[in-house]
């Protein structure tokens, strides 16, 4: 297999078994997590203003007191690396292009140079939360070769696609080629890994946030 | 006896549901859990990280309810979850969790980590792996109508007491009264004086009250070692006074679980909505102060901080009506850093303070440095608090430290600068 | 114009001077990076050399390769070369037809067995035993198996010899495949494109009438020569493309400006081809100067490879499997979650009212 014909299996059978084993596995899981159902609650609720799932969804996104300051890394990085992720993802010309050609939606993207800074300082921070991972006490305790394989998924992509955009270590065509195999991969894996959450969080927070709501508490 | 640990993983089957299922999915082991949780903050131990004592229902759930853990379990390749580990995890479920909930407040995808606790319980219980402190106090509630094994006699004793020191009769078993009162053996035993602030304070707001000769015990600790059957009976004895009384609310005394108990879980417990309402004694004192019936003659001059009892504001939803009341009836206040619904545990909620266990204890010491920290930055010596079990957890690390702080409970207080 | 008469002899005749021969020997020299003491060699080897016998077999073609080659607007040294070899047998050009074309073919393979260079153009029909492509009533399958025995080597013009080309294209239904999927005992050089540029096939056949041997080629068959860097390593738009300035339509500012192609489509950055430094008509363009984006027309499958329009970003139909993986994964998650109902409803089944003495083992 030379690398062009790689890089059409990538974009093209791949991509396409990539996209349906995605979509295979995320349903699966989800009916397999939110059909498990749950007891309603019967004590009668209290209302408070800004206790629902709803506002839990969009508050949980900002640290809570206190926890900024005990954790900067967890939440500086993680700002960093998932809003990175986002802009990288969202806002590269040519991804847009391609969500474009699936989906019909397009819109503005950012200049190239603003991309590849973002994607330095994204790669950066993505090193400095693995270093954490491995040097804080209770992530390295909590730490399994899930989470490690998650890093490597996620960071692979943003890696290659980088290279392959500056033309970087390896031929244009080959890197653009493992680049599309290495998201192709990560899609495969996202439901049956903790990147799962990137859906699933979306339902714990609501969930949270109703429960402590109907206690009239806004958490 | 009849504990097995058949029984523990069919109580975990029975209680995983989609929240629980949704929280695993979603967990990153980020680790800001441990942050949250005074016994890691304290100790630097990550296995006191939150996450990780809900390891044994992870791993139930995995392999009871999705298919690649089911798929694991029958090729033998899923570590099934053994009398041993739960074992090992009592320390970590009990000792070691109040069930405060700080956790529940800052993961970041949303995880109720004390919802799962609360289910974990259930299969700790009957797989006979609660610590024997809260096994015990389970069982004197059950067998002698509450933890301290306090009867009626008792009971009827500080009744007599108060009224002759009020001059006001305290009514028993009247059918038909606006509230039925619930107390707390902790507080009949050893503040007796909160029965009769409460008499004076119904005479002056002119509304009708009673005790129930059948039902006086609020606490229930089948809801802290996690044994529904048995907090269902236990709570079902409130129920069945307060609806054969036909009182319109029932009246939850300070202490928190207790609250927690007969407002939020009661309910649920019954399977079925009661036909009265239930109010924490510092929600109907704060209605009553927004009305301009409670008066105080003066007020406490020494600045005093608040320590929120968990199950009562962040986990019982009581929030604004401490502070209101506490302003009130002094002359500084001055809050905690971390205050309200993100206030710090005393260290013995949930059960904790029932085990007596030397290393439980220490544990317990240990973690209560959180809140001599806090306090200590207020620079006060007069701490006010609205739970029974607080009060006790926090006077024995008072007393273990030997610092000279005054520890108050919120409705005697404003009971003793009532106007007369 | 006899087969004993030397090239250089030819030129001579036909009024070209020597020293034009020789600086196209340099240029081609130069073009094939080999090094400066080459182009003499070059225009020694080439100078002597014997018409070599070329046989020239069309196949599952359309004639571009042809036209490519022979449609010089000015007679040039690459005519004067195709002049000089020998074509026993090309079915355009020759002025023989039926019985007597097929002797001539005949002949050539007799007399030259072992020697003759074997031209091919198109792809090889393999369906129904080759019977979708026949030349008097033989398979293309066929002749190129017995013209192959006798060739010294074979030179795959276009990307359907190559590489099976257009008639390979999705669904494919002629079976077609390239020569180097049929013929595995003799040297196969592949001359991709649609078409291919013609003085890389000259360049191809001086450097076996020089040294006797095919040049250096890639993983694919080409001659690294020619397809050694991509459309786009040699584009002058390719500053464009670094700034990130792209046109967005074939009539916007960005396209009147000359900026970067690859939005609409250009498959540059893919493929290996001379087209952005020889171009074509006598160096006068290529496509991207004329501004349409590069189709990737020499490498293989260009056909299938998303369409010619699409960004290089975008695949070709990734949406395939929607359909089929939405349902397999709904049917897997309802079948987990009757199977887990029923798991849950035995043990609310199971369950017995806990008692004081549950509580201890």
């Amino acid at each position: 297999m030379n690398e062009m014909e790689l890089l059409t299996w990538a974009r093209g059978t791949a991509l396409n078994l990539a996209i349906g084993l995605f979509l295979l596995g995320m349903l699966w899981r989800l009916v397999e997590i939110y059909t498990l159902g749950r007891k309603p609650d019967l004590a009668p609720p209290r209302k408070a203003e800004g206790a629902t799932g709803w506002h839990t969804i969009l508050r949980r996104s900002l640290s809570p007191p206190g926890m900024l300051k005990r954790s900067p890394i967890s939440y500086i990085g993680g700002y960093i690396f998932h809003i990175g992720l986002f802009i990288v993802v969202f806002l590269f010309a040519q991804h847009i292009k391609l969500i474009q050609s699936l989906t019909g939606l397009y819109w503005p993207g950012l200049p190239s140079q603003v991309i590849d800074a973002v994607t330095v300082v994204t790669l950066a921070t993505m090193l400095l939360v693995l270093f954490d991972r491995i040097n804080n006490p209770v992530k390295r305790f909590l730490s399994t070769f899930g989470d490690y394989l998650a890093w490597a998924l996620t960071f692979l992509p943003l890696l290659t696609g980088f290279l392959a955009a500056k033309h970087l270590l390896l031929p244009y065509t080959t890197m653009l080629a493992i680049h599309i195999l290495s998201v192709e991969l990560l899609l495969i894996a996202l439901p049956f890994t903790k990147l799962i959450h990137v859906f699933t969080l979306f339902a714990s927070r609501w969930y949270n946030g109703d429960i402590n709501g109907k206690r009239g508490v806004p958490v | 006896m009849t504990a097995s640990l058949q029984k523990g993983i069919n109580a975990l089957k029975e209680v995983i549901d989609a929240p629980v299922a949704s929280f695993f999915a979603s967990c990153v082991h980020c680790g800001l859990c441990a942050e949250a949780c005074l016994f890691y903050t304290e100790t630097g131990d990550p296995k006191y990280t939150p996450i990780h004592k809900l390891e044994p229902l992870k791993r139930v759930y995995r392999q009871e309810y999705t298919l690649l853990g089911r798929l694991a379990k029958m090729a033998g390749l899923a570590k099934p979850v053994s009398d041993d580990e739960l074992e090992a995890w009592s320390e970590l479920v009990y000792d070691s969790c109040t069930m405060c909930g700080r956790c529940s407040m800052v993961c970041p995808v949303g995880n109720d980590l004390t919802y799962m606790i609360r289910k974990l319980r259930e299969g700790m219980a009957v797989s006979g792996h609660a610590p024997e402190g809260i096994i015990m106090a389970t069982k004197r509630t059950v067998d002698q109508g509450g933890p301290m094994g306090l009867k009626w006699p008792a009971v009827q004793n500080v009744i007599k007491h108060q009224e002759t020191d009020t001059g006001l009769s305290i009514p028993v078993d009247q059918a038909g009264a606006e509230y039925m009162v619930l107390l707390s053996s902790m507080e009949v035993v050893n503040y007796p004086e909160y029965l009769g602030a409460l008499a004076r304070i119904f005479n002056k707001a002119g509304i009708t009250w009673t005790l129930s000769s059948e039902a006086y015990e609020a606490t229930n600790a089948g809801i802290q070692i996690g044994a529904s059957d048995l907090a269902r009976e236990i709570v079902s004895r409130i129920v069945n006074a307060a609806e054969k009384l036909g009182v319109k609310k029932v009246l939850s005394p300070e202490c928190g679980h207790a609250y927690m108990a007969i407002r939020w879980e009661g309910p649920n417990l019954m399977g079925r909505p009661y036909k009265f309402e239930v109010v924490h004694v510092l929600e109907m004192l704060d209605e009553l102060r927004a009305k301009g019936v409670l008066k105080m003659k003066d007020k406490l001059k020494t600045p005093v901080t608040l320590h929120d009892p968990c199950q009562i504001v962040r986990r019982g939803g009581v929030l604004n009506a401490p502070e209101a009341l506490v302003r009130e009836v002094v002359v500084e206040f001055r809050p905690m850093t971390d205050h309200g619904k993100m206030n710090w545990c005393c260290g013995g909620g949930g059960g904790a303070s029932a085990i007596h266990e030397p290393a439980a204890e220490a544990l317990r010491f240990t973690a209560f440095k959180r809140k001599k920290s806090q306090l200590e930055e207020t620079g006060v010596n007069t701490m006010v608090t609205f739970c029974a079990n607080c009060r006790i957890t926090l006077e024995e690390a008072i007393d273990h430290y030997e610092m000279n702080t005054q520890l108050l409970g919120l409705t005697e207080l404003l009971a003793e600068h009532l106007e007369d | 114009m006899n087969k004993e008469e030397t090239l250089l002899d030819h030129m001579e005749r036909e009024g070209m001077s020597r020293r034009t021969f020789l600086k196209y020997c340099a240029s081609l020299a130069s073009l094939m990076a080999l090094p400066p003491t080459a182009a003499a060699a070059m225009a020694e080897a080439l100078g002597k050399a014997r018409r070599p016998s070329v046989i020239w077999l069309p196949f599952q073609e359309c004639t571009g390769c042809t036209e490519s080659l022979t449609r010089s607007h000015t007679p040039s040294v690459e005519g004067m070369i195709f002049d000089m070899i020998s074509l026993d047998y090309q079915e355009t050009l020759m002025a023989a037809a039926g019985h007597q074309a097929e002797e001539a073919l005949h002949n050539a393979m007799k007399d030259n067995y072992g020697k003759y260079v074997l031209i091919v153009d198109g792809s090889v029909a393999t369906g129904l035993d080759g019977a979708y492509s026949c030349i008097a009533g033989r398979s293309n399958l066929d002749l190129l198996k017995e013209a192959a025995q006798g060739a010294a080597a074979i030179v795959a013009l276009g990307s359907c010899a190559a590489f099976g080309g257009i008639p390979k294209a999705n669904p494919n239904p002629t079976g077609a495949v390239a020569v180097s999927d049929i013929i595995k005992d003799k040297p196969i050089v592949n001359i991709s494109g649609c078409p291919p540029i013609p003085v890389v096939i000259t360049g191809v056949l001086a450097h076996y009438l020089t040294f006797g041997t095919l040049p250096e080629l890639d993983g694919l068959g080409r001659p690294k020569a020619f397809y050694g860097e991509t459309i786009h390593d040699r584009c002058y738009r390719r500053p464009f493309y670094d700034q990130g300035k792209f046109a967005k339509t074939f009539d916007d500012e960005g396209a009147r400006k000359g900026w970067c192609l690859f939005e609409l489509g250009c498959k540059g950055p893919v493929t290996y081809n001379a087209c952005a430094t020889t171009k074509w008509n006598d160096s006068t363009s290529f496509p991207i100067e004329s501004g349409h984006g590069c189709i990737g027309c020499s490498e293989p499958d260009f056909w299938d490879a998303g369409g010619f329009y699409k960004a290089l970003s975008t695949p070709a139909n990734p949406l395939k499997y929607v359909g089929a993986a939405a349902a397999v994964g709904v049917a897997a998650g309802a079948a987990v979650s009757v199977a887990n109902r029923a798991s849950k409803n035995a043990a609310k089944a199971a369950h017995e009212k806990t008692q004081l003495t549950d509580l201890e083992k």
